[in-house]
């Protein structure tokens, strides 16, 4: 499958907007010190988690033939989770505008609701996404509940580094926060080696034999009737040499998991930990925009039978 | 309920490209057009079509059969790619079955095309909306066309006569006598998509193993003296092998004779070759063949007389 950019900062940006959500939620449930004692870093952080989300829905209407029609796709919520996701994102959109009020004006009771709500449209959020992909049963490498916790654990390891990140800015004291990133982003990495094991010896759906009615094993298509392009060569190949995509593999693993996890460990003895934070965060989101563009590359979308001659 | 489709006939199917190239010519002009050429003239021309021909070359040399393979829309009793559509653009017609994108409420995100496991859905980057085939929608219903011309172009076009339409669900109609007798297949029927489109086997292929015939049932010979290339062919049957190649020759010279001459000289082939056989009415007589002469080989192909030429060329 070829990667679209949109799509792919979409994703990572939504998500780690999903994860400092759940991080403040965290804080106002009394974690990492409560509401009380962060200064009011939990407000800072709910626009920030507006600017993700914000950023995430302008570069979703990029990589639509039609963005002037875009309001059309809450229409099927009740079949597409395509059209799910169009409604949840605004939603937790709103549900963080919702929260950054009552941060500000509100009483405890009210802070305390809407931060609990703020989490639960994330969560939403987080399976609307997911399950665009998991949701394809035909596309095996995604049709996996593992693609949901990659998507959540994900989104949760890059919420909580941005989030320790803030309160090291502050000056607060973040080393259980640190902790807590440290972790999430080692099961983020565990998770996605476990997806990756999956799909290791994976065969698309269906077989060349049913794809075309025949009983022998040798199958070679000769023609596959033009010589142009057409959008079925374009959309589900990448392009790329193969050498490129290993690159982007061991690229991800590096910059999204290996370097933020040393990283973390440092700020977590470091006296001043900004800068260790600071670079961890900007790793782990550049290495979780190649792991997005590895997940859609990595697919052998069952209709390449089709489309196997040169031409 | 009527599901409208297409029935593609492989053993006549010769790979002119006709149907391609009218089915571009009809909906480019039609309703669901334009079906833009991207860069025409250009060196990276990319083109939308609702029909391909794709050519396969099944078996290893020397025990090898080239199909010519049309690939379109199946209109799948259960299209994945309806449901996953954020805005209902994507439908399926409860009337007849045609599944088709509403062009006004298409968005482009291109998610129907990720859910389709056939590759059938085109999108086109100057109109920015997903394309298919309509079943010629916009054709089929037309009452200024001529009755006998309310077809989709693919099949006015063909000039061997391979592609058959209709309702798939009207057990007596003309695609599902051809289904039922020449053990018509849907495509990777193992995904659950049930396609309405179905293709006929080759004779010759299910003659070798290659190609399940009548009604699903296990191949009937290999006529070739040498063994099968490939581990997964079906085992030779070689006291069978001559009687399904002659079969099918005797078929293939009883299609061209019909095409030729009309019905009669149809009918004398089929004389010649079933000397033994009493004089039975047309249908039974074409099964009589095979089942005469090798004692039960299962291939009933000869049922199909109505769909497969014996037809007169005026009546498409």
């Amino acid at each position: 499958m070829r990667p679209a950019w949109s799509v792919l900062f979409l994703t990572t940006w939504i998500g780690c907007a999903q994860g400092l959500a759940v991080a403040l939620t965290a804080v106002a449930l009394g974690a990492y010190g409560g509401l009380a004692a962060a200064h009011g870093v939990p407000q800072r952080a709910l626009l920030i988690v507006l600017l993700l989300g914000a950023g995430g829905l302008v570069a979703s209407f990029l990589h639509l033939g039609r963005p002037e029609r875009a309001w059309r796709a809450a229409a099927m919520w009740r079949t597409s989770w395509l059209s799910r996701e169009v409604i949840a994102l605004p939603a937790f959109l709103g549900m963080a505008a919702l929260c950054w009020a009552a941060l500000r004006w509100g009483g405890t009771l009210s802070q305390l609701l809407a931060c609990v709500l703020l989490a639960l449209a994330a969560a939403v959020l987080w399976v609307c996404t997911a399950m665009i992909y998991a949701g394809v049963r035909f596309i095996r490498e995604w049709a996996t509940p593992w693609t949901l916790v990659n998507f959540v654990l994900m989104g949760l390891a890059s919420g909580f580094i941005l989030a320790a990140l803030l309160f090291a800015w502050q000056g607060l004291p973040v080393r259980a926060l640190v902790a807590s990133a440290l972790a999430l982003t080692l099961a983020a990495a565990l998770a996605r080696t476990a997806l990756f094991l999956r799909n290791a010896r994976l065969q698309p759906a269906g077989s060349l034999a049913t794809a075309i009615g025949v009983r022998s094993g040798a199958i070679q298509q000769i023609s596959r009737g033009f010589t142009a392009g057409s959008f079925n060569l374009h959309e589900f190949t990448h392009g790329a040499s193969a050498m490129r995509v290993a690159a982007v593999q061991v690229g991800f693993a590096v910059l999204g998991f290996v370097l933020p996890l040393a990283l973390l460990g440092t700020a977590a003895g470091a006296a001043q930990p900004t800068a260790w934070l600071l670079a961890a965060w900007l790793l782990h989101m550049a290495g979780l925009v190649l792991e997005r563009w590895w997940f859609f590359a990595q697919v052998n979308h069952p209709q390449n039978r089709y489309y196997a001659a040169a031409h | 309920m009527t599901q409208l489709a297409l029935v593609i006939d492989l053993d006549v199917c010769v790979g002119c490209h006709a149907c391609v190239t009218s089915c571009k010519q009809w909906n480019t002009s039609g309703a669901a057009g334009p079906l833009s050429d991207h860069d025409p003239y250009g060196p990276d021309t990319a083109g939308v079509f609702f029909n391909r021909v794709q050519t396969f070359e099944v078996g290893q040399f020397p025990n090898t059969q080239v199909v010519h393979f049309p690939k379109s829309c199946l209109h799948c009793e259960e299209p994945p790619c309806v449901p996953v559509c954020p805005t209902g653009a994507s439908y399926k017609r409860k009337e007849d079955g045609i599944v088709l994108v509403d062009a006004d409420k298409c968005i482009g995100c291109k998610y129907c095309a990720w859910a389709c496991p056939y590759g059938a859905r085109e999108f086109d980057e100057d109109r920015g909306i997903m394309t298919k085939c309509t079943l010629c929608v916009d054709r089929i219903y037309d009452e200024a066309t001529p009755p006998e011309r309310r077809k989709p172009a693919c099949v006015n076009a063909c000039p061997t006569h391979a592609r058959l339409f209709g309702d798939v669900h009207d057990p007596e109609s003309e695609v599902s006598q051809a289904i039922r007798s020449r053990g018509g297949y849907a495509l990777m029927p193992e995904l659950g998509t049930r396609p309405a489109n179905h293709y006929l086997p080759r004779r010759a292929m299910v003659a070798a193993g290659l190609q399940d015939g009548a009604a699903g049932g296990p191949a009937v010979a290999q006529p070739r003296p040498q063994p099968p290339a490939h581990a997964d062919m079906q085992p030779a049957m070689a006291d069978t092998g001559e009687c399904a190649a002659a079969t099918a020759l005797l078929r293939e010279s009883e299609s061209l004779l019909s095409r030729l001459f009309g019905r009669m000289a149809a009918g004398m082939g089929r004389r010649r070759g079933a000397a033994a056989s009493p004089a039975l009415p047309t249908k039974a007589q074409a099964g009589s063949i095979c089942g005469g002469a090798s004692g039960g080989c299962g291939c009933h192909a000869g049922v199909a007389t109505p769909a497969l030429g014996a037809a007169p060329l005026g009546g498409r």
